[in-house]
């Protein structure tokens, strides 16, 4: 099996490997996957919470090739989106970028499972600010 | 500069030989007859050389040329040894013994005797892959018609205790079968010393060629007798018929005779370059993990070529892709067809998470050192850089216990 262009290009040079601070109000984590299924993808997104803009998405994951390219186009695809079309983001536009083959379907499911997890993470987040907002006044 | 792609992966399959290419060549056009035409030249002399591969082949066993049946490859020389037994001995008994870690030749063969109504003990190995003769002794019954183990592993390389094995096989009057096919002409073979009754062998495996092998049968103390599982013009001692593949018998001996002859050096060379490999690894990377004996400590106790190296927290088929001119295996479920991660890690108690990260390397007789150096530095490289992207190693890195991590495995 041959990987993509774009694969090889992603795991070669991945966009926006990093760390946020997960303990950043404006900041989401999304963390998906399991180390005995072989694949682990850590999402990070910084969120401007005026405008609901993402402003800085970054990235780790453990898994193969076709699982860091997805990711790492991921990452790329939403940066500058807001939550909500974020949010909207189908795992099958990342299949069709990338090119990938069947048996990745689930790398794909899996980016997809992590820009959701790290919106919620960040919704959450806001919910206890803006609860805790009150209180501390 | 070292020449790429690199073939690292002997223990799948080996680069044929040229001096087994040379002595095959003429028995395809030259010498083409029919080893079973006994009236005219075209036949005596494919018989001639089938005669001259079952005494060489015999030779290199400490066997008799009578106890030679030639197969299409270690494949059918399982099933043949396993079914053939079963069948043959279906009066005195039902039950077989194996192991958890057998070749998918093996398991498989087992599996279907067991929908036939057969009773089948599948062992399980210790943490380094060897099986415990005690356990063994216990799991044998007046049932018990076949033990099959293999010598060698094609994973981890382990080498098992074939000579205690077949031992205790023959005092409690069980037939001993061997898948033989990793270990024959790489590591001493000797049927009558191992008490082996049944051993399957492989041309491809040992620089020789594809699409043929051999089952040692034996013949005498005790006789074993097998059920043949193809039937026709009763070639072979009526245990295996079909016209003989002359050419790839011819190879398959001369590959076997090259193989014992050259052991003495190639065994020090190729384990000097596995040992190197391991310990520069060693040297240049944390968190790894050998999977299977360690071949500093055990160097007899594991095939002189194999390394298989669990690298945590890189999973191995990305490994492979940043690697991607160099030849290796991995027991990630992401390079194989089912959606498992390798059952032999599994049966060692090597986590998942680390079985999706080990990388088998097969070092063998074209491979040199500076191709190992290449390798060694390419797979660090690919390592760090995949690393670096890890969360898993990140996490661990920030004294973060993986196991507490409550995963939502999908």
């Amino acid at each position: 099996m041959a990987y993509s262009e774009k694969v090889i290009d992603h795991y070669q040079n991945p966009r926006n490997v990093g760390t946020l601070d997960p303990n950043d109000p404006s900041v989401g984590t999304g963390l998906v996957g399991a180390p005995e299924c072989g694949d682990v993808m850590r999402l990070q997104l910084r969120i401007n919470p005026d405008s609901g803009v993402i402003e800085d998405a970054k990235f780790k994951t453990f898994g193969c090739g076709s699982a860091i390219a997805s990711s790492s186009f991921a990452t790329e695809m939403i940066k500058g989106k807001t939550v909500d079309e974020a949010y909207e983001i189908k795992n099958t536009t990342i299949v069709k970028e990338l090119n990938l083959p069947p048996v990745k379907i689930h790398c794909s499911v899996l980016a997809e499972d992590a820009i959701k997890a790290a919106i919620e993470d960040y919704k959450k987040k806001q919910e206890s600010v803006a609860h805790a907002e009150p209180v501390a006044q | 500069m070292v020449k790429l792609p690199i073939y690292l992966d002997n223990n799948a399959t080996t680069r044929m030989d040229e001096r087994v290419f040379e002595a095959m060549r003429p028995y395809f056009i030259e010498y083409f007859g029919n080893a079973a035409s006994r009236n005219h030249e075209f036949g005596w002399k494919a018989e001639e050389a089938v005669d001259w591969a079952r005494e060489t082949i015999a030779k290199s066993i400490n066997a008799d040329p009578k106890e030679i049946v030639f197969t299409s490859g270690a494949t059918e020389s399982d099933n043949l040894a396993i079914k053939g037994i079963a069948e043959m001995y279906a009066s005195k008994g039902d039950h077989i013994i194996t192991l958890t870690t057998e070749h998918k030749a093996v398991l498989d063969t087992c599996k279907a005797l067991e929908r036939r109504g057969l009773r089948v003990t599948y062992l399980p190995v210790g943490k380094e892959g060897f099986v415990d003769l005690d356990m063994l002794r216990d799991a044998i019954t007046d049932k018990t018609v076949l033990v099959t183990i293999m010598h060698a592993n094609n994973e981890i390389g382990v080498i098992q205790d074939i000579e205690s094995i077949g031992k205790l096989c023959h005092e409690k009057g069980v037939i001993f079968h061997t898948d033989s096919t990793q270990s024959i002409g790489k590591v001493p073979f000797d049927v009558q010393k191992m008490n082996v009754d049944l051993a399957s062998l492989s041309g491809h495996k040992i620089y020789g060629p594809k699409g043929v092998g051999a089952l040692y049968v034996r013949k005498k103390s005790p006789r074993v007798k097998l059920a043949s599982q193809m039937d026709g013009g009763g070639h072979e001692r009526g245990m295996r018929s079909g016209t003989l593949n002359v050419p790839g018998i011819v190879g398959l001996a001369k590959a076997l005779e090259i193989c014992i002859e050259e052991m003495p050096t190639e065994t020090k060379r190729v384990q000097g370059m596995r040992d190197k490999m391991w310990m520069d690894f060693q040297a240049e990377l944390d968190e790894i993990y050998i999977n299977g004996p360690d071949p500093i400590e055990k160097p007899d106790r594991r095939l002189p070529g194999n390394l298989n190296v669990s690298f945590a927290f890189v999973e191995g088929e990305a490994l492979m892709m940043g690697i991607k001119d160099i030849a290796v295996s991995s027991g990630s479920a992401c390079t194989s067809a089912s959606l498992e991660p390798s059952y032999v890690l599994k049966a060692l108690g090597v986590g998942e998470d680390l079985a999706h990260t080990s990388i088998r390397f097969g070092i063998g007789r074209f491979n040199t050192q500076e191709e190992c150096d290449y390798t060694v530095k390419q797979v660090v490289e690919a390592v760090k850089h995949l690393r670096d992207m890890s969360p898993l190693y990140e996490m661990a890195k920030m004294g973060i216990d993986l196991k507490s991590v409550a995963w939502a495995a999908h």
